[in-house]
């Protein structure tokens, strides 16, 4: 995988551009390793959203390269259509508040539960 | 001093907030994975601040997250982030 810092930001940017949406979390989907990108994932299931997971654990120069790119000292990050949108509690707020699924609907992305809009 | 009289003291400078809770949580955490059982390792913040009015969410955890940067850097694996700007509901 990535090598020289600029491999790894042009890895990470790769498949942020790449993806609708994408968490840099610790485990994998349905395995988080940590309580708070467990958290993120249950949501992003929840909404029925295909998302592209990182697992960071599995690479140090990526777990390091995310907290530069974004300049976000913490894992879990999402990103949404190439947009850095938080960590594990700005996504709880945004789903509690109706924000989240407004977002995802108003930028295309699929997803499966349509509930309803806040 | 304590990690939490340290955040607390960083916090106070960098924000000015008009209420400010720093919790201890690392108890609730000993034991588990990514715990390194120092006691002061996981931190739940709840800041009221004049300078969180307006700005997003994005940008008030990056406040917050530069006043702690050390600490995140080293001895604090985790911290949950609560900001509100005076008059917004706590919630």
């Amino acid at each position: 995988m990535a090598t020289t810092q600029q491999d790894i930001n042009a890895w990470i940017k790769n498949t942020i551009d790449g993806n609708d949406v994408v968490l840099f979390m610790k485990g994998r989907k349905n395995m988080a390793q940590c309580g708070f990108s467990q958290r993120i994932d249950a949501v992003l299931q929840h909404l029925g959203i295909n998302y592209k997971d990182v697992n960071v654990l599995e690479d140090a120069s990526i777990r390091d390269g995310i907290k530069a790119y974004t300049n976000w000292p913490t894992i879990p990050q999402l990103y949404v259509k190439g947009e850095f949108i938080g960590g594990c509690d700005i996504v709880m707020e945004m789903f509690q508040s109706g924000e989240l699924h407004k977002l995802i609907h108003e930028k295309g992305v699929p997803h499966t539960n349509h509930g309803t809009h806040a | 001093m304590s990690a939490e009289r340290r955040m607390r003291e960083k916090l106070m400078i960098a924000l000015n907030p008009t209420r400010l809770d720093v919790i201890n949580e690392s108890h609730l955490h000993a034991g588990h994975a990514g715990s390194p059982g120092t006691g002061e390792s996981h931190f739940k913040v709840l800041i009221v601040s004049q300078a969180f009015a307006s700005k997003s969410r994005v940008e008030r955890h990056r406040m917050v997250n530069t006043a702690l940067a050390d600490e995140l850097a080293g001895a604090v694996h985790a911290l949950a982030i609560s900001t509100f700007a005076p008059g917004e509901p706590l919630n």
